[in-house]
């Protein structure tokens, strides 16, 4: 049975040449399904990696109990003051507590690309807030004068962006601010933001002494639980004490799923069309070979090889189908910038990432679309009627 | 099995074919011995059924009613995995169109039969090779179809039908796609197996002077077989 199955699955195979147009059709068709699986799941991916880079476990984050975000946080200058002294928080050198008090606003910006305005993060921070990102390198020039208006700027903001330039004067609200630096942190959604002083912000506006969310630097990630207990602990406090990577995982989580839950049916509504297509495609497959299908019959061959052949012929268009819908996303979209409206109502740049685990479900995806489109006419082939053998 | 012996047994055959409301006999109560070693012409009008006995006697087709005995033992009732291996084991088939496969070369073509059987890959090369040089196509072995012209191709059909020692060689129309001189050179490869290698052959032809190359020609009109002697 090995010996028949095998040839037939050559004698197939080895057929595909000439039936080169229908065989190209099923392979574009699946390769198209797979190509949008992975531009969503590459921008799933992207966003998530973005978002969860700039996570980290031994920096707690604080915001007002009940708020999701930190533009929906306020914490009082009072409250700021009874965490400085909280358990479980590193200290610098000179023996200060390592938090950093944050605000941020919205400011507009230009997209580079569409010329359109979009919503950015304007963050002030306090003198450690670098400090709470691990990853910050000042790529060029240096950091801003605590009091002055002076920004620095992450690299996709400079990217994506219009007018921020090193030396630039940009207007944001009703003031003007000198771009001085320019910052990474290692591709992170801090990269899509603009710092300067919190006191600064503060003032230009009118935001009081308040703030709206605190980080602290933990002396491990165990000591969160000391800083949460002291916080649930402390009545002058109503706050929630997170790890940053819990805080970006909750955030992104919603956008992740919301483009998943956009991907995967778009990418099942096509997989419906292509298998039409492989379907069609196999029809034709199979009826091109009718009289060979029938006279391998009538020499003794069973209907089982046939059947196996067709389905073998089947999954190979569509791996392929996968394989080309995989290479020419990964070519097409893999670390391409993109940006999306974030939690906190700014844009977030991160890069599409195609990964090997999204590459491997499109192919299996593909060759599900393969296996269901070759199963009826595969039983087909197995049911030639013998007499097509005197077929011209 | 001597040569005279009866290789198959037609008892009281009927073929008839539903067409709409309407029901076609193609022949009724059709009795016929077929003996081993016999080189037999099967002669008739268009839609005489010829091919369709040649498909009884084959098994590629059942009769509505009768018998087809080959070697004593029923064929008619066997189940389709039986059928496909007694047809495996006992038949060669040569077609008009010769019904090879375009992607495979000559050899390939003639080893299908032998991907059946438990032969090792040696043995069956040994056995294409001869079976190809029996037909004179031993040089042409790795040519593909397309390469080859319609009496070549046909040779090779023929190598493809006899390379697993059939008892039985079926015939329809083996030189009606090929021109005078073709046709007799695979006549006389057709009478040269007969002959030499014993092989009992039943051809379907309309073509008087292929039928003359056989021992026996039979013309079946109107359901009825009519035995014409040979000179």
């Amino acid at each position: 049975m090995l010996k028949q199955t095998t040839a037939v699955t050559l004698l197939n195979l080895r057929s595909i040449p000439q039936r080169w147009g229908m065989s190209l059709t099923t392979v574009l068709s699946i390769a198209l399904v797979v190509g949008v699986l992975l531009g969503f799941m590459a921008m799933a991916s992207g966003f998530r990696a973005t978002v969860d880079g700039a996570g980290s476990d031994d920096v707690a984050i604080m915001l007002r109990g009940g708020a999701m975000a930190e533009m929906n946080s306020n914490i009082s200058r009072d409250e700021v003051r009874l965490l400085e002294v909280a358990p479980g928080i590193a200290a610098s050198p000179e023996g200060e507590p390592l938090i950093s008090s944050e605000l941020y606003v919205v400011a507009d910006g230009i997209r580079r690309a569409s010329q359109t305005p979009a919503n950015l993060a304007l963050r002030g921070l306090g003198l450690h807030g670098p400090d709470m990102r691990p990853q910050f390198d000042l790529v060029e020039g240096r950091m801003f004068e605590p009091g002055s208006a002076e920004l620095v700027v992450g690299e996709s903001v400079q990217r994506e962006f219009e007018g921020f330039a090193l030396g630039d004067s940009v207007r944001l609200g009703n003031n003007n601010w000198t771009v001085v630096g320019v910052f990474s942190t290692g591709g992170s959604v801090f990269d899509s933001e603009i710092w300067t002083e919190l006191g600064v912000v503060q003032n230009l506006y009118q935001r009081g002494s308040s703030v709206q969310t605190v980080r602290a630097r933990l002396t491990s990630p165990d000591a969160i639980e000391a800083l949460r207990e002291y916080v649930e602990n402390e009545p002058r406090l109503n706050l929630e004490v997170l790890s940053e990577r819990a805080y970006f995982a909750r955030s992104a989580g919603g956008t992740t799923n919301l483009i998943m839950f956009l991907g995967w049916p778009l990418a099942i509504a096509m997989a419906i069309g292509a298998l039409a297509g492989a379907w069609n495609a196999m029809y034709a497959s199979v009826d091109a070979r009718t009289r060979e299908l029938a006279t391998l019959r009538a020499i003794g061959f069973g209907g089982f090889p046939a059947f196996i052949a067709a389905m073998v012929e089947a999954i190979v268009l569509a791996f392929f189908g996968g394989l080309v819908g995989a290479v020419a996303t990964w070519i097409l979209f893999d670390g391409v910038s993109a940006s999306t409206l974030g939690s906190g109502f700014t844009q977030i740049v991160f890069a599409f990432a195609v990964t090997p685990d999204a590459v491997v479900q499109g192919v299996i995806l593909a060759m599900i679309v393969g296996f269901l489109g070759g199963f009826v006419p595969a039983m087909r082939a197995a049911r030639i009627p013998l007499l097509a053998v005197h077929a011209d | 099995m001597n040569a005279t012996s009866p290789l198959y047994e037609l008892k009281d055959l009927s073929k008839r074919y539903t067409r709409g409301k309407e029901t076609v006999t193609i022949f009724d109560a059709l009795d016929m011995t077929i003996n081993t070693g016999d080189f037999i012409a099967i002669m008739g009008p268009s839609g005489s059924g010829k091919t369709t006995l040649l498909n009884l006697l084959g098994g590629i087709d059942r009769p509505s009613s009768g018998e087809v005995l080959f070697e004593g033992q029923r064929i008619d009732n066997l189940s389709q995995g039986k059928l496909a291996k007694w047809r495996a084991a006992n038949a060669g088939f040569i077609f008009q169109f010769y019904n090879l496969m375009p992607t495979l070369t000559a050899a390939q073509n003639v080893e299908l039969p032998l991907l059946l059987t438990s032969l090792s890959g040696k043995a069956r090369k040994d056995r294409v090779k001869t079976a190809l040089e029996i037909v004179g196509m031993g040089e042409r072995a790795r040519h593909r179809p397309g390469q080859l012209s319609g009496g070549q191709q046909q040779r090779v059909a023929i190598a493809r039908a006899i390379v697993a020692d059939p008892k039985v060689l079926l015939a329809d129309e083996p030189t009606g796609d090929l021109d005078r001189t073709t046709a007799d050179e695979i006549l006389e490869t057709l009478q040269l197996l007969n002959a030499e290698m014993g092989k009992t052959i039943i051809m379907v032809t309309h073509d008087p002077a292929a039928a003359s190359h056989a021992k026996r020609e039979l013309h079946l009109n109107k359901g009825r077989f009519e035995e014409k002697g040979k000179a």
